[in-house]
């Protein structure tokens, strides 16, 4: 069953086609890759998801519905999380206060009783507190909780990255480069939370990725792009073997370039 | 670093950390209600000034400190406070139904120059603030039929429950009242999404917008609450002053109220009752040494200015973290005693982290 | 007939007045585009610059060419020092920090400014004061156009400097990208303190220039806020840009002046300020930059 669809999107930066004419579906509960090389557009497809950027055609469809026009600030409350390349966490507060803040979209008390703290604000604070107790717990960061972000190292910023997108309770997680300034345990350590995350929590993943030991290990399907257009899709293997991706990668011979 | 045992969700979400800051709250409530008693009518007029200052400390604190937005032009929201509540009451209107009445007419007046100043960055909106607060400093000078214009305008009496309070002790009263409050109001948002929302958006635009927050909505809400509370500020300085002139709301205000934030130390309240400690002290102090300072520069006019761009110079330089970053820091020095590290106060060297690109 | 020869008055008035706006956002924009700092004491340090040329000038007898260029070259290089003392040490800072910084860093000037020349207007000897040009039958002030002249071709000397030399390329590298310009060899450092002194000389050079038409006191770095909307209207990037912006704000105030009833003239430049930024806060030049996550 189909998830999300993308459907023809296009993004230009100047005159540079980041995104140019991409279609693809992702099922449900399916671990979805996107590969390529530096600026093949990857993040911009990412970008392009979340509506921080507009794509100039085609449609964005999540659960049947369109959301091409949707603005940014209403992606996370219709079940779509995302992670960021660079971790855009909030260095100048706590970790808790971090995974507090992905609680969010499910928000519902209203102004007043917020400035008077009445007891249905208190309810509610205690009912995301546990919430977010138990992403605390499944990725294991009980010993940072007060931490200031600032004065946490990179590897438990990128965990803490990854809790803040589970405490939305997504249906859809886009994950960028999950495992970039990661060493070989850290990053095998990514790939088991990330089967966990397909098999207990029952989300499903976009992920883009250079790591191919880490797309080969979670990914049910692979996408490659280059120059913002799709090279190919199908298995990791499939993809992988594919004479158009491994020229992306490593170029072509210099039969090919006369 | 002192640290708490908990065994309850609850008592993350109290707004005391222990049973001990109870107890020191507690003695301080008793002293400041007993002060009118105890000290003599200088001071209790001080500590009123003190907690009207104290009460925009904490509205600018919430906008500059906690949400990122700065405002270089927030006299005007004082003013407009004191104007409301003057005029209103000239009419007749109760001094209880006029200070709500002028806190929530400046929170509108915050949300109308909130709303078309969401997109600018640090820079544009100190600019745009500043130029506010100059406009409207030009309206209370030019709109004669409603503020008298330079002729002044003389406030009325307000009574509570039939009783004068624009004597000392009752702004002294009242301001505490109003000034805890405001306190109150803002620990509860701190501790509520609103405040996280806002904290976030002071760090990552883009992630907060990700995470769910509709920057416009709560932008907004945060120049509105901020205005508001210096709303409320403003209509207790109009009796404070008692004579309402209209060049006293002007850029050496604003900058006072800034001043206050940064040198209390942003993103704490307990700063903004710190600065605002400050910048009141520091006009009696040049008063008390101004004849002792060495070629007569005590007489000079332009003293009061200097001296306040100087503390700024001083703090930003070598003291960011304001009076609260000591404060802290002597708390710490006391709890680690005798393990204290030469480098746990040494500044972390940062780089310049492009703003242009938030 | 007269109404023209009215309306050139107004637009010589503003666009003089504009100059001035004009060269102080200059240094406004060449400081913010090297170090993203704003500097909100420049007009203070275009007051310092015309109080050290009237001390020159009018107090040690200096002839006029003689003290101006020795004006300019010592508030160029406090403005060096101001940059490696001061300024330095706050990289890293938010950037209101800064703009905090350089409020106090005004206040502090203009008091050290009372102190040392005291508080009243002073003013000094120029080849242009009180002498008029005849132009084609209108009588127009010598000091207005020795502002726009002197203005252009300041403009046009940075502009070559910039663009053709070495020091002027090296700084473009810099304010673009720092780490990049480092692996260069550039001495990053230097070049912000060298901007800075560029800067600096700019303001004194505009309050020479203002000097004839408005006596030199502590207050003139008032200015600085009209200059705002200069520098925004410019796009705070581009050199003609804060030219154009000055003189639009210069004209239209102006011609507020002579329509609107008294008092609001003064008004006119926050008001464009303010609907400049809230319209197109990107001014009328530069493009927007987003940040790529």
């Amino acid at each position: 069953m189909i998830l999300f669809q993308a459907d023809d999107i296009s993004v230009r930066f100047g005159g540079i086609r980041a995104v140019d004419s991409v279609s693809f579906d992702v099922h449900h509960g399916e671990v979805f890759a996107i590969i390529g090389p530096n600026g093949a557009g990857k993040t911009t497809i990412f970008n392009l998801i979340s509506r921080i950027y507009t794509s100039t055609s085609g449609r964005l469809l999540f659960e049947g519905q369109e959301f091409t026009h949707t603005p940014p600030n209403k992606i996370a409350g219709m079940g779509i999380a995302r992670t960021f390349q660079n971790i855009e966490l909030f260095p100048n507060a706590t970790l808790l206060q971090n995974l507090l803040i992905g609680r969010h979209c499910h928000s519902t008390v209203g102004f007043l009783p917020q400035m008077a703290f009445l007891p249905s604000v208190r309810r509610a604070e205690l009912h995301h507190r546990e919430k977010v107790e138990d992403v605390i717990a499944f990725l294991g960061l009980q010993r940072y909780r007060d931490s200031l972000i600032a004065n946490l190292p990179y590897g438990v910023r990128k965990v803490v990255e990854l809790g803040r997108a589970l405490c939305t309770e997504p249906k859809l997680l886009l994950l960028d480069e999950p495992s970039s300034g990661l060493n070989v345990e850290e990053t095998e350590g990514m790939g088991f939370w990330i089967e966990d995350i397909k098999k207990d929590l029952g989300i499903t993943v976009i992920m883009v990725e250079h790591d191919m030991s880490l797309v080969n290990q979670v990914s049910d399907r692979v996408m490659a792009l280059n120059y913002g257009k799709v090279l190919a899709m199908g298995s990791p293997s499939e993809v992988q073997s594919h004479p158009e991706v491994i020229k992306a990668y490593l170029g072509g011979d210099l039969e090919d370039a006369a | 670093m002192r640290h708490f045992f908990r065994t309850d969700y609850r008592q993350d979400l109290s707004l005391y950390r222990s049973n001990s800051e109870r107890v020191w709250y507690a003695i301080l409530a008793v002293l400041l209600l007993a002060g009118p008693q105890i000290l003599g009518e200088f001071y209790v007029g001080e500590l009123g000034g003190l907690f009207i200052f104290a009460i925009a400390g904490v509205a600018l604190m919430l906008l500059v400190g906690y949400t990122g937005l700065i405002s270089l032009g927030h006299a005007a929201f004082l003013g407009i406070g004191a104007y409301v509540n003057a005029v209103l009451l000239k009419q007749g209107v109760p001094f209880l139904i006029t200070l709500p009445v002028a806190g929530l007419f400046t929170a509108l007046c915050g949300a109308a120059i909130g709303r078309p100043t969401l997109r600018m960055s640090g820079l544009y909106l100190a600019i745009a603030t500043l130029a506010f607060g100059s406009i409207v400093g030009t309206v209370f000078q030019k709109w004669e039929s409603v503020t008298g214009g330079f002729d002044g305008f003389a406030v009325p009496t307000p009574y509570i429950f039939g009783i004068a309070i624009d004597n000392t002790t009752g702004i002294y009263y009242t301001s505490l009242a109003v000034l805890v409050f405001v306190l109150w109001v803002s620990a509860n948002l701190l501790r509520s999404p609103i405040g996280r929302a806002m904290v976030a958006i002071r760090d990552s635009e883009v992630s907060a917008q990700s995470m769910g927050i509709n920057l416009a909505r709560y932008k907004t809400l945060a120049f509105a609450i901020s205005a508001g509370m210096t709303g409320l500020a403003g209509a207790l300085f109009a009796h404070y002053v008692r004579f309402l002139a209209p060049d006293a709301f002007d850029v050496l205000l604003s900058v006072q109220f800034i001043t206050i934030v940064f040198v209390g130390g942003l993103g704490s309240l307990r700063g903004a009752i710190l600065g605002a400690a400050f910048v009141r002290l520091l006009p009696q102090f040049i008063a008390i040494v101004r004849d002792e300072l060495p070629f007569g520069i005590g007489r000079l006019p332009g003293l009061e200015p200097s001296l306040f761009g100087l503390v700024l110079v001083l703090v930003i330089l070598f003291q960011p973290g304001g009076l609260n970053g000591m404060w802290l820091k002597s708390k710490a020095w006391f709890q680690e005693f005798p393990f204290k590290r030469q480098t746990s106060y040494r500044r972390q060297k940062s780089y310049a982290k492009s703003e242009r690109l938030r | 007939m007269e109404d023209a020869a009215r309306i050139l008055q107004l637009v010589v008035n503003g666009a003089a007045a504009g100059c001035i706006y004009g060269l102080i956002a200059l240094g406004f924009v060449l400081i913010y585009k090297a170090t993203e700092m704003v500097n909100f004491a420049q007009g203070d340090i275009m007051m310092l610059g015309g109080f050290v040329a009237f001390s020159l000038i009018a107090q040690w007898g200096l002839p006029y060419w003689l003290g101006a260029l020795l004006a300019i070259v010592i508030t160029a290089a406090f403005g060096y020092l101001l940059d490696a003392f001061v300024l330095r040490r706050v990289i890293g800072q938010p950037q209101f920090a800064v703009v905090m910084l350089t409020l106090g860093l005004g206040f502090i000037f203009r008091a050290v400014a009372g102190i040392t020349w005291g508080y009243d207007s002073v003013g000094f000897n120029t080849p242009f004061t009180n002498r008029t040009i005849n132009v084609g039958g209108l009588i127009l002030g010598a000091d207005n156009l020795s502002i726009i002249v002197g203005t252009v071709l300041l403009c046009l000397v940075l502009y070559v400097f910039f663009s053709k030399t070495r020091l002027g390329v090296a700084m473009q590298a810099a304010s673009q990208n720092q780490l990049a310009a480092y692996y260069m060899g550039i001495p990053v450092r230097r070049i912000f303190s060298l901007i800075w002194a560029i800067s600096a000389g700019v303001a004194c050079l505009a309050g020479i220039l203002l000097s004839p038409v408005s006596m030199i006191d502590v207050n003139m770095g008032s200015l600085a806020i009209k200059s705002f909307a200069a520098a925004v209207i410019g796009g705070f990037g581009s050199i003609p840009g804060c030219l154009v912006g000055g003189v639009l704000v210069g004209i239209v105030e102006q011609f507020a002046g002579y329509k609107l009833p008294a008092g609001f003239q003064e008004v006119t430049s926050n008001v464009v300020l303010l609907l400049m930024l809230i319209v197109r806060p990107q001014g009328l030049f530069a493009e927007r930059m987003g940040k790529r996550v």
